[in-house]
């Protein structure tokens, strides 16, 4: 066994960026496609990429051997994950069965967690709207969400969608938000139990009465009806871990701190039964002999009668 | 929150309608974009209510809100760290009760009386720079007491590699292993001892192996394609002299040569003969000779004339004496 250490200090820093921590980085996204593409999901995967600049990777080759839904054909995009330190991939493939499909998954320690399988139709791409410039948001700006329906709840395929767009655009997660920064939203519509219309509008904010200002939205990103064709949800196990949180510190029962005694801490007695007690055998004050003499009795009489 | 029916997580700026369901999907969809856009507005309007409504700080770049934790959970991406167990030495100190006491980075050195650094290039009190070492009574008579601490040092600092492998090997058991250190296996397989490991092929081993490869095909290696980089066989050519076939004028009787030298090696080799008349001929000569010049030298008088001896210090000059 050998120690292998990273020889420069920006080679350690790389390392600990991706190392496990209390409180994660931003979730990178990848975004790649099999081996055969339309020019709709093209446009697709290159706007998804805009709209994500700043943490996303995108791949131009093929990739042939990735089939995410398949036992065999998750250990290419594992793989890729690792590397890139990404925990969000967008997979898109055209096919004559499933034309226009796109792959939303996530992972967890570099493994496959979930999968959604959406169909995109009425795609319709950034440059198609015409919008006034100065509205245009800006890239890595915290997003607005707006989820309608009530299928988001009560269908489960919906409800997965919407808790992995959510983390797909959410972004980072801030403390202090600066107010003149918001000028994005997602606008999720439910229309039937397995479509839902995802628009992306820019937030205008306009004068009001009050300290709160009138929100206007312009639609100025793509908009698309996703399907919803398969998704495979998390283990019980796996979800159970991935959930869990930074222990809060698990409060100490019995201990109290005073300033003058210091650290204190009650013991407690079970309830001594003086009446009930047996008296010994072993009396001081009898002489040796005596002492022993009665011990012994006692001794044999317990032996008979354990007899 | 109330009031609205909306569900809104203003940790994570979203707001979900549970009560909204198309009747019927409007037929146009210019018609669905737009009342969409509607639904829209009036929720991001709730959000932004309950967003400015909060406590916020004035900043150079505008008002800056501190926002609640989200309320959505999401999943990890990584799992959590995991404490790290305690090393061999921590688990000992702590046992002893030893703390941790903070080191100076500067030291006085007696030496050379000034103040030194710890650690590190020209440092204080160091090993290797005590000049005179006391004889003491244990030591042996012909032991390099300067060479012994140096092997000292060596084992001390092997031992703590060890130590610090094994704390990693632990780590790493535990998965706890800090995130720039990997452990890498060295080439013992799992199974099997050291011999089964495959050698790697040297460079000239790898050269050796494949001129001799060449050299078993029908045209010896001659035509065989090159890679680019590769040297060209060393031993070419012919390893027999065939004798021409035809003999010239001036050659001699090659053959008759060739022939002779074989049978003198085998006939030298097979004869019994302890004595090399030859050989003991030139020694008794030689011998001959060096006492001849002895004598000569001894008795120079037996010349008429009386003359000096003239010495010449030139050592390839002899005087031949009669």
């Amino acid at each position: 066994m050998q120690i292998r250490v990273p020889k420069t200090k920006r080679a350690k820093r790389e390392l600990d960026k991706r190392a496990p921590k209390l409180v994660e980085n931003v979730k990178k996204t990848l975004i790649l496609h099999g081996t055969k593409t339309s020019a709709v999901l093209n446009s697709v995967l290159t706007e998804l990429y805009h709209l994500k600049r700043d943490n996303a990777v995108k791949f131009s080759k093929k990739n042939e051997n990735i089939k995410p839904f398949e036992s065999g054909g998750e250990t290419s995009l594992e793989f890729f994950s690792h590397k890139t330190d990404c925990s969000l991939f967008a997979f898109g493939s055209h096919s004559k069965k499933r034309p226009n499909n796109l792959v939303l998954g996530r992972t967890y320690d570099h493994h496959i967690y979930d999968l959604v399988e959406v169909g995109v139709e009425n795609f319709k791409s950034i440059e198609s709207f015409e919008y006034d410039k100065k509205l245009a948001p800006k890239i890595g700006s915290k997003p607005l969400f707006a989820f309608i329906g009530e299928e988001f709840e009560s269908v489960d395929e919906l409800k997965h969608l919407k808790e992995v767009l959510l983390d797909f655009f959410r972004g980072e997660v801030v403390e202090s938000l600066n107010l003149t920064g918001v000028d994005r939203v997602f606008v999720c519509t439910a229309l039937s139990s397995k479509t839902i219309l995802l628009m992306h509008c820019a937030l205008r904010l306009k004068k009001s009465g009050t300290s709160i200002p009138r929100m206007e939205l312009v639609e100025v990103g793509p908009s698309m009806d996703l399907v919803v064709r398969r998704h495979r949800l998390p283990s019980e196990s796996l979800l159970k871990e991935a959930m869990k949180t930074p222990d809060h510190a698990k409060k100490i029962k019995n201990v109290t701190s005073d300033v003058i005694k210091g650290k204190t801490g009650r013991i407690y007695i079970p309830d001594q039964k003086v009446g009930d007690m047996p008296l010994s055998n072993n009396i001081k004050g009898l002489k040796r002999e005596r002492r022993e003499a009665k011990q012994n009795k006692e001794s044999k009489k317990r032996k008979t009668e354990s007899e | 929150m109330e009031g609205s029916s909306y569900q809104i997580d203003l940790g994570n700026l979203m707001a979900y309608d549970p009560n909204h369901h198309f009747q019927s999907i409007p037929s146009s969809r210019g018609e669905l974009v737009n009342h969409c856009l509607e639904k829209g507005t009036e929720m991001v309007q709730a959000i932004a209510n309950s967003l400015f409504s909060l406590p916020s700080t004035e900043s150079r770049d505008g008002p800056v809100v501190k926002l609640p934790l989200p309320t959505t959970k999401l999943p990890r991406e990584k799992h959590l760290p995991k404490p790290k167990p305690p090393t061999k030495w921590e688990e000992f100190a702590k046992m002893k009760g030893i703390k941790k006491r903070k080191k100076n980075k500067r030291v006085w050195d007696e030496q050379t009386s000034s103040w030194k650094r710890t650690h590190g290039y020209d440092r204080a009190n160091d090993d290797r720079d005590i000049p005179i070492l006391d004889a003491k009574s244990t030591d042996e008579v012909g032991v390099d007491p300067f060479a012994k601490r140096s092997a000292e040092k060596k084992e001390r600092v092997k031992k703590q590699e060890k130590s610090r492998l094994e704390n990693l090997k632990k780590a790493a058991k535990a998965g706890a292993l800090p995130s720039h250190i990997q452990l890498a296996a060295t080439a013992l397989p799992i199974t099997g001892t050291k011999k089964d490991v495959p050698k790697k092929a040297s460079k000239d081993e790898l050269e050796s192996v494949a001129g001799m490869a060449a050299t078993s095909t029908a045209s010896g290696g001659k035509f065989d394609k090159k890679l680019p980089g590769e040297k060209p066989p060393k031993h070419s050519g012919k390893h027999r002299k065939f004798l021409p076939v035809v003999e010239g004028k001036g050659i001699g009787s090659k053959e008759k040569q060739q022939t002779e030298k074989i049978l003198n090696q085998l006939l030298s080799k097979s004869s019994h003969e302890i004595l090399d008349v030859n050989k003991a001929v030139t020694m008794f000569n030689v011998k001959k000779e060096k006492q001849r010049k002895k004598d000569k030298d001894a008795n120079p008088g037996k010349s008429g004339k009386l003359k000096p001896n003239k010495k010449s210090f030139k050592k390839t000059s002899t005087k031949k004496k009669p």
